[in-house]
């Protein structure tokens, strides 16, 4: 792949962007909308993060500092849907936008406007959700997986359910638009096994999105109906059950798991190949490990309940359904250790921020080995012990793929090298950052602290003041990143088209930055 | 890998366009009128969410099918389309799937352990808490009322909307319910038939049979509603099972009114403008699809929410 495809000839019959604030209303183009993903989830990011720090500050020590308990579950729930829906969703979908239609040889998304629709609908839902704020009772506080009866005698619930359909509607457009493209607008040449990983990790993705919103809204409409209109679904006296709440959230809610961590394989099969100078080993044991974990994911959800009096045959059947996971998810991490294998490898930002990722990704699957174990998890269950497994995987999981993506296709983005020394400062920073905030929390876990409290018992202090300090350095560690990209918006030495001499792609081959307008006449993929 | 450049059909990509930022800022109206409305801080903006969602889409779709007559789009476009329908109909199946799964749970599980049953916790639960509940379906008395009697809040319903005698047949709305949905099913793929083989007149007239029956079923499904609200004793607030009915029930119904105007205004398109020929009729086939998805989950809702 050394031939740079001109695509300056093909502009005739495109207008280049709008001026103004018009072009970022009206756009169809899949590198705006892109870049307008990418932003929002900065700014959800930086705000679920502020929350994230209030939740640290007032855990600093034992006792009640800054806030009411209250306002505490208000932080935690607000920190967990602003970073789940907000903030990890999408920048997967943003990184989806841009790179999708660049890595098959697309003109565009297949679906232009509903493109821009799914991208606006976001600050919708957001405004909606984050409006509760200023009512009298508040933004919902009762965790963002919001368990019935909590859920359902608590103020102002049904905006949070309205914000949510909307946000589901925005996700279930921006997949169906993934899928089509894939399924159709790949550039002749291109068959499946083909396609880039990123390409295969977002159709997996994407399909488990449209498996999984709608049940969501399912949940979410139950329980406004519970909450407002009389019916029972979740209500022992009228001959409902409680239980069945947490069976259609985690029915949606374990799937939604893997929606937040497959993109982030896709991303680092790609860095870790480039930088390593070889090309992936097992390319398509990849794919069929995704495809697997993607079908386990329906099969798994009851492990989010062990405690809730299932029947012993239920227990069983998720807990080995559970353990299951970790084979596919074992070929994958063989995978990327036998690609750095022998490989001539440097250790640009991107690569420091991928094998963070394999590492402390790994160390959160074992966690999660640890909680899948049912009788185990009698033990571990809701305590900071699980707190630090979702964290080790969502964090320096899919937070630190996100980072790795930007700082890998940046300079295609914007036609500008990043600052190497800065992003290696910004990667050891949160690196530290990520593991004094979390490890620790394996520790009180297992000692037995309990999750979603204000306060704790005098003998979890010392790990606890640790982890705010951690999260603290971590969380300043990222207007660093701010600062960062944005100067490489701005300036920064001109970059190849290739940018990286390791990287293969079609993304590789158009100009730095990338033109407006790419692969109006889609390319030929030969070999 | 090496390119190179061939000469491809180009694909359709649209200008810049306001649809759908307005689209999003009428869904703002509706998501927070919808709250407003059902927290009973009035309605007004609801209903000009409504008003606005739904003239934004008519409006969205008018542009669509006049660039396909500009001749826009390309045979890719057409199959992005068609997979694109498809895959929407399955998120539809999907939301479905919620609330059966919601139906199977609360019959298979939580009914038999609130009477009791199980030698789990919960069954034990139910034998300490509702000792006089008995576990059948459907749950004519609820928990609450088998220990509280009339002081309950949650009471059963009157009657239930299964068909109590066989003698009874020849008055049992559901039956004709899905005798009127099924052959609608089946009108629709004659007109099907009739429009690839170009024959207009036929066309129209299985469509406009199709179009009737949807609102007939719709007409049949209200008096259904009225019938349960002010004889039966049957309501959305009678435990479980005026809940699973009216919530599986309702929303079919919703789905048959949303694809009842999908047909209608395909036939409009068909009679008033003259659309579709032959080879060219997506929003036709998308909308007989919608129909025979919406058919499908009658079936079920027949099987298990009336029969079994």
């Amino acid at each position: 792949m050394s031939a740079v495809v001109e695509n300056h000839d093909h502009h005739d019959d495109h207008h280049g962007p709008k001026k103004g604030i018009m072009r970022w209303l009206t756009t169809t183009n899949h590198k705006d909308i892109g870049t307008l993903y990418l932003w929002f989830s900065f700014a959800a990011f930086l705000l679920g993060g502020a929350f994230a720090m209030g939740i640290r500050a007032e855990l600093f020590e034992p006792g009640l500092q800054l806030m009411d308990p209250i306002r505490y579950n208000q932080l935690v729930t607000m920190h967990g849907l602003i970073m789940i829906f907000g903030g990890v969703m999408p920048a997967f979908v943003g990184l989806a936008n841009w790179l999708i239609p660049l890595q098959i040889g697309a003109p565009d998304m297949a679906m232009p406007r509903m493109n821009n629709l799914s991208f606006w609908l976001l600050p919708t839902a957001f405004g909606i959700l984050l409006s509760t704020a200023f009512m009298e009772g508040g933004m919902p506080g009762f965790g963002w997986t919001f368990y019935a009866p909590l859920s359902t005698n608590y103020p102002n619930v049904a905006y949070f359910v309205f914000a949510i359909h909307i946000m589901g509607a925005s996700s279930i457009m921006g997949s169906i638009n993934v899928v089509v493209t894939i399924m159709n607008m790949r550039a002749p040449g291109m068959t499946l096994m083909k396609m880039p990983l990123f390409v295969w990790s977002w159709l997996i993705t994407a399909y488990l999105l449209i498996a999984v919103m709608p049940v969501l809204a399912g949940a979410v409409t139950m329980l406004l109906m519970d909450a407002y209109f009389g019916t029972s679904f979740f209500d022992a006296a009228g001959g409902g059950d409680p239980v069945l709440f947490q069976h259609v959230f985690w029915f949606f809610g374990h799937p939604e798991v893997y929606i937040m961590i497959l993109p982030a394989f896709g991303i680092t099969s790609h860095i870790i190949s480039t930088f390593s100078r070889k090309p992936l080993f097992g390319h398509s044991s990849m794919v069929y490990a995704m495809v697997s974990i993607a079908v386990l994911s329906f099969v798994v959800w009851a492990h989010h309940m062990f405690t809730v009096g299932m029947p012993l045959v239920a227990e069983l059947f998720f807990m080995w359904a559970t353990m299951l996971i970790a084979i596919p998810t074992g070929v994958k991490v063989f995978n990327w250790c036998a690609t750095i294998f022998k490989g001539s490898i440097t250790y640009e930002t991107p690569m420091l921020f991928a094998i963070a990722f394999v590492v402390l990704f790994t160390i959160g699957g074992f966690s999660g080995l640890m909680l899948a174990i049912t009788p185990a998890d009698f033990q571990y269950h809701d305590t900071y012990f699980v707190v630090a497994h979702f964290h080790y995987v969502l964090v320096p999981g899919a937070v630190f793929s996100i980072m790795a993506a930007v700082y890998y296709w940046l300079p295609k983005w914007t036609g500008n090298m990043y600052d190497e020394k800065m992003g290696k400062l910004h990667f050891w920073l949160s690196f530290i950052g990520v593991n004094i905030t979390f490890f620790p929390q394996h520790f009180v876990g297992l000692a037995g602290m309990p999750r979603r409290y204000a306060d704790y018992a005098l003998q979890f202090a010392e790990w606890n003041a640790v982890s705010s300090v951690g999260a603290f350095l971590f969380g300043l560690s990222q207007l660093l990143f701010l600062y960062i990209v944005v100067k490489t918006v701005f300036a920064g030495k001109k970059a190849t088209p290739q940018v990286w001499d390791g990287a293969d792609g079609l993304e590789w081959t158009v100009d730095s930055p990338a033109p407006y307008h790419t692969f109006d006449v889609p390319p030929k993929i030969n070999g | 890998m090496n390119t190179e450049t061939t000469g491809h059909q180009k694909y359709y990509v649209p200008e810049s366009s306001s649809i759908p930022i307005v689209f999003a800022v009428a869904m703002l109206f509706f998501g927070v009128g919808a709250a407003d409305a059902v927290m009973g801080k009035g309605t007004t903006l609801f209903f000009v969410g409504v008003v606005a969602v739904v003239s934004t889409m008519a409006y969205w779709f008018s542009v669509v099918t006049r660039e396909s007559h500009a001749g826009l789009d390309t045979p890719q476009l057409n199959t992005s389309y068609v997979y694109g329908m498809a895959w929407f109909i399955f998120s539809e199946v999907m939301f479905f799937a919620a609330f059966f799964g919601a139906l199977f749970y609360i019959r298979t599980f939580s009914i038999p352990w609130l009477g009791g049953e199980g030698a789990t916790a919960k069954g034990m639960a139910g034998d300490l808490l509702w000792p006089d509940f008995e576990a059948t379906w459907p749950p004519m008395i609820t928990p609450e009322q088998s220990l509280l009697g009339d002081q309950a809040v949650t009471k059963g319903p009157g009657e239930s909307m299964y068909l109590h005698s066989i003698r009874n047949i020849a008055t049992w709305l559901p039956l004709y319910n899905t005798i009127v949905l099924l052959s609608s099913s089946a009108t629709v793929h004659f007109a099907h038939m009739a429009l690839k083989e170009n024959n207009r007149k036929r066309f129209n007239f299985w469509l406009g049979i199709t179009v009737s029956l949807a609102f007939i079923f719709v007409i049949l499904q209200a008096l259904e509603y009225y019938e349960a609200y002010s004889h039966l004793g049957l309501t959305l607030d009678t435990g479980v099972y005026g809940t699973t009915f009216f919530m599986l029930t309702g929303f079919h119904g919703m789905h048959v009114l949303i694809g009842g105007i999908f047909l209608a205004t395909q036939l409009v398109r068909s009679t008033g403008f003259n659309h579709f020929t032959d080879k060219e009729h997506f929003g036709f086939e998308a909308a007989s699809w919608y129909w025979h998805f919406v058919d499908v989950v009658w079936v079920c809702l027949f099987l298990f929410v009336y029969i079994l």
